[in-house]
């Protein structure tokens, strides 16, 4: 461990938790005049079995629904105290507590214009209770509430566009990162704590237990995601979307199979080359729109 | 801390450091410190935060922290010295010896 790591060894994430990666290189950025709210989740489980914590910095467990709530509070009462100069103030929590139960505290602190950096940890799934789908589970994926089988192909519907919505509440800043990213990654975060007002990120975050991979491919599988298209990474300052900047364009897309072979949650879908298709076919509207 | 605190309020920060999930492990990463090309791609991925990162300056290689690592193998599979096909691999994956 680094002498100054905030985020320590010792918490209970599983072996390969992309999440717990993306966790010590957002604190990396972020340095020790830290506080962050954390939504119940897998984070906010693995990392602080009491009477233990794996963290270095002042943490508060926020309930599912209400990170940015907390959040919130924090910022007006360091305001009310004189205490506000130099103190990053975030947010953290799932998809599930972002996408989903917690949507409407976050749009009350982005609509408030709160000065919080709001980080959603994207699992694509519910993984904490046991891998149930949520409105961040893309297309097709085999989850224990959208089990793939002879009734359906996995889950129904697409995945919310989480970012595009929020960017929508026209806030200082909102990005798309991934861990195989880091410098990107990292620029983002501090552009972030560095917008007067409410700044957004989505970190992509690879779940081995969840999505059936073995623990060595998380990053690859980041780095996958970005390389298929099926995760863009960009950034916007503000709600107007002609402004968008895609911060890594990859040279030549690989075919989103490549993606799903590496999955257990897709592994059905090998065996429709229809679905399969259905999917380039959104991936590649999807990127044309961003213009590549 | 022997009471529960009010709020279940923790005052020891990185306290997580007393529980070391290195039983956790079934395979496990072994440096060959001569190959270390100090690129610290195993210390910006390690999820567990269980790499001593080298120092690139003093030619000084990375450390596995066997306490802690979980043995997910992800410094193995990213180590810029594995990747690269003209030099010696510098992490590899064994069975932990039981
Ligand atoms: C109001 C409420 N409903 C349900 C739960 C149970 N619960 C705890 S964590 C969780 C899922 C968390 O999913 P996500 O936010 O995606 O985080 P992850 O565990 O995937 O990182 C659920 C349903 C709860 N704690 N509170
Ligand atoms: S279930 Fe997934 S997100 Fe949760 S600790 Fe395990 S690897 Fe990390
Ligand atoms: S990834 Fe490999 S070469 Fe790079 S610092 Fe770690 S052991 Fe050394
Ligand atoms: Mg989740």
């Amino acid at each position: 461990m680094a002498s100054d790591e905030l985020f320590v060894s010792g918490h209970r994430g599983c072996a390969g938790c992309g999440m717990a990666t993306a966790v010590r290189m957002v604190l990396q950025e972020a340095g020790p005049n830290t506080i962050v709210a954390n939504a119940t989740g897998c984070l906010e489980v693995m990392t602080t079995g009491y009477p233990e914590t794996a963290w270095k910095i002042p943490w508060i467990h926020a309930a599912f629904e209400n990170a940015a709530a907390v959040a919130s509070g924090v910022d007006v009462a360091l305001k009310k105290l004189g205490k506000r100069e130099g103190v990053n103030v975030l947010a953290f929590a799932g998809d599930g507590g972002t996408f989903d139960i917690g949507f409407q505290a976050l749009s009350g602190m982005l609509e408030r214009g709160h000065n919080i950096t709001y980080v959603v940890f994207d699992n694509e799934a519910y993984m904490n209770t046991g891998i149930q789908r949520c409105s961040s589970t893309p297309p097709y994926a085999s989850t224990t509430t959208s089990p793939a089988g002879r009734v359906i192909p996995g889950k129904q519907g697409k995945k919310k566009p989480i970012s595009k919505i929020v960017a929508a509440h026209d806030i200082a800043y909102t990005a798309t990162a991934t861990i195989a990213h880091p410098k990107d990654l990292k620029t983002k975060i501090k552009k972030a704590l560095e917008s007067e007002g409410p700044s957004f990120v989505q970190i992509f975050s690879p779940c081995p237990t969840g999505w059936r991979f073995p623990s060595e491919l998380s990053v690859k599988l980041s780095k996958m995601a970005v390389d298929t298209g099926i995760f863009v990474l960009w950034e916007l300052e503000g709600g107007n979307f002609d402004n968008i900047r895609i911060t890594y364009k990859p040279k030549e897309r690989k075919p989103v199979e490549e993606y799903f072979k590496l999955q257990g949650r897709f592994r059905h879908l090998l065996k429709m080359p229809e679905k399969i298709a259905e999917i380039q076919r959104e991936v590649d509207e999807k990127c044309a729109e961003f213009g590549f | 801390m022997d009471k529960i605190t009010l709020g279940a309020v923790n005052t020891e920060p990185g306290s997580s450091l007393n529980y070391k999930t290195g039983s956790w492990r079934t395979m496990k990463p072994v440096l060959t410190p001569e190959n270390c090309i100090f690129c610290n791609m195993c210390w910006e991925f390690c999820p567990d935060s269980a790499i001593e990162p080298a120092d690139p300056k003093s030619k000084k290689p990375i450390r596995i922290d066997y306490d802690y690592c979980k043995g997910c193998g992800i410094c193995v599979e990213e180590c810029l010295a594995n990747k690269n096909a003209n030099l010696p691999n510098a992490l590899e994956m064994v069975p932990e010896e039981k």
